[in-house]
């Protein structure tokens, strides 16, 4: 599904990513793991060809992306950045603006048909007509995640998409991912700071350190000594509930 | 994701109310635009008809449909004197509340308006240098006098915005710095047109002053045929973008994430918007608050959806021209005010009302 080769990136001469590679399959969640500044919005964005790489390729579907005009980008990636500005539209109109790389003059009826079945499936049809600048974060996050999935992706890129929000909200957007990717065999990439957040939804990690994979792999690689390494801090991995947990000591 | 089989299925699990809701929605502002479009029409037709000789409706619509009049001079009050005043007014309006429109979403900021980026101070001080050369015989008789000025403020307007958009270019072309570089630019131009002020004499410094107070009687058919040439192909432009600039109203990272080049789509929007208020401001003089506050009086309107706010900034923005024109002509006639006075006379009360009041749908 997604295949990254030897991703690099540079910014003033300073290298952020070196020789980046992973592989994902449809049906996956992946989530980049590590500390601050070390390239992780960074990696997505160049995934997503927002900022252009010094090299490498990034092939989706067996076509590289860097090769392709932005709009076609569009067409097969979904970005849901960490911050978004509200504006005064609905929320309908909020997230049929995902329709917008597949919109040529007008809008059609088969538009507003993905529109609707998203909002259905997200259970957001009660928000449709109200402003998202009275919305609250939560909310606003959920119609992010509309709008990156009405663009019917093959993958969603998601920079920290549970930051800001409360409990319930992190769970519930993070659910509603999982299902999305399962039933529509997508794939979503994610960056997040809370460790056992991504324990209990990623199928696969990323832990990078200094620019570089440190380690690829399932919940298995997630071992003190590996998250001790990427973070600088000593924790214990213990299993609660069935539950994987990461704990500092 | 879907595809137009289970496209009916939608149906079923109750989301007719949506589309209805929906549909109900889009309606109201199309009717809040079909409204204001028909207001326009009844005043336009009160600007051709009031004035030092009223004229009927009858007269107003025989006379435009070229047929013979019973009233002497109707064919020339309409057609030489109101006529080219209040097609003036619609395209000046237009061009002005559309340019407005875009500046303040590419630039993301309310202020945004032609005066932001420098471009009235530009062409005023493009009018000051033709107005002191040819009363000093720079130009010799080789320009007409009305030409040169028009020509000088169109030039440096232009040359104003090409200066800003290198510095946006070698910059990197972010909100701040553009608003910021505008407001420097404009405050160096004014400075520069002050200087010249301070050297002119007493025959002069009127026709300096009178020309930055913006007048729709400058309007001769010929400039009235080019103002409305820039301003459709700039109109069309915009309203091609549409869905660009709502993408970069939810910011520019989303808006790339959706295929825009936001850069480009930024610096295209404001060389546009400028090339049209360039022609107004050239023409007319300078007309201010009708590029900041008309787009505003829309959005409380109809929501800050560009495939609405474009038309509604663009009919709201005649409709405060043509009739603050009209007020111009009326209120203390016979004398006839500049309509720049009287637009903001006009548009900050109202605009202040619509604030208070909240009116946001």
């Amino acid at each position: 599904m997604l295949k990254v080769r030897d991703l690099k990136f540079d910014y003033r001469k300073r290298e952020v990513l070196k020789e980046i590679e992973f592989d994902m399959r449809p049906g996956e969640i992946l989530t980049i793991l590590g500390p601050n500044g070390v390239g992780k919005t960074t990696l997505l964005r160049c995934i997503n060809t927002i900022l252009s790489p010094k090299s490498g390729t990034i092939m989706v579907q067996g076509e590289d992306v860097l090769t392709l005009p932005k709009i076609e980008v569009a067409k097969r990636m979904g970005y849901v950045p960490q911050h978004t500005q509200t504006s005064r539209l609905t929320a309908f109109d909020a997230i049929l603006l995902g329709r917008k790389p597949h919109i040529g003059w007008g809008i059609r009826d088969h538009d507003l048909h993905i529109v609707k079945k998203v909002m259905l499936d997200m259970d957001l049809e009660e928000l449709a007509m109200r402003y998202i600048d009275e919305m609250s974060g939560g909310e606003i996050q959920k119609i992010s995640l509309a709008r990156a999935l009405v663009q019917e992706p093959k993958i969603l890129l998601l920079d920290e998409p549970t930051s800001n929000l409360d409990l319930k909200n992190q769970l519930s957007i993070l659910r509603t991912l999982r299902d999305v990717v399962k039933k529509d065999h997508i794939s979503a990439v994610l960056t997040m700071h809370d460790i056992n957040l991504a324990l209990r939804y990623s199928d696969r990690f990323i832990l990078i350190k200094d620019g570089e994979v440190f380690s690829h792999g399932g919940h298995e690689i997630i071992t003190p000594d590996n998250i001790g390494e990427i973070y600088g801090v000593p924790v214990a991995v213990e299993s609660v509930r069935g539950q994987q947990m990461v704990v500092p000591i | 994701m879907t595809n137009a089989g289970s496209d009916e299925m939608d149906d079923d699990r109750g989301s007719l109310d949506l589309s209805r809701e929906y549909k109900k929605y889009v309606g109201r502002k199309i009717s809040f635009i079909t409204v204001t479009s028909l207001l326009l029409i009844v005043i336009f037709m009160c600007s051709l008809s009031v004035g030092n000789a009223h004229l009927p409706i009858g007269e107003i619509i025989n006379t435009l449909l070229g047929r013979p009049s019973d009233i002497k001079y109707a064919h020339t009050l309409i057609w030489e004197l109101r006529l080219p005043r209040a097609i003036a007014a619609i395209v000046a309006g237009v061009s002005l509340s559309l340019s407005g429109a875009v500046l303040q979403s590419v630039l993301r900021n309310p202020l945004g308006s032609p005066y932001t980026l420098g471009i009235s101070h530009a062409a005023a001080f493009g009018a000051t240098l033709s107005i002191l050369a040819a009363s000093r015989g720079v130009f010799g008789t080789v320009f007409d006098h009305a030409y040169s000025i028009t020509i000088s403020a169109f030039a440096f307007s232009l040359i104003s915005t090409f200066t800003l958009l290198a510095i946006a270019k070698y910059k990197s072309a972010t909100p701040e710095v553009l608003i910021l570089a505008g407001v420097a630019l404009g405050s160096l131009l004014t400075a520069a047109t002050m200087f010249l002020q301070y050297f002119a004499d007493d025959t002069e410094l009127p026709e300096i002053i009178f020309w930055t107070f913006g007048d729709l009687g400058r309007a001769s058919w010929q400039s009235i045929q080019i103002m409305t040439l820039i301003t459709a192909v700039v109109t069309a432009y915009f309203i091609h973008n549409r869905w660009n600039y709502n993408a970069m109203d939810a910011g520019d990272e989303i808006a790339k994430g959706l295929g825009v080049h936001v850069d480009r789509v930024r610096l295209l929007g404001m060389l546009m918007a400028s090339l049209a208020t360039a022609a107004a401001v050239a023409f007319l003089g300078v007309i201010g608050f009708v590029g900041l506050v008309c787009p505003h009086i829309a959005r409380r309107f109809v929501g800050d959806d560009q495939r609405f706010l474009l038309p509604a900034s663009g009919v709201v923005g005649a409709l405060l021209m043509l009739a603050a024109d009209t007020a111009a002509r009326i209120i203390i006639a016979p004398y006839v005010l500049p309509v720049g006075i009287i637009t903001a006379f006009m548009g900050a009360p109202l605009f202040l009302f619509l604030l208070v009041r909240g009116c946001k749908h």
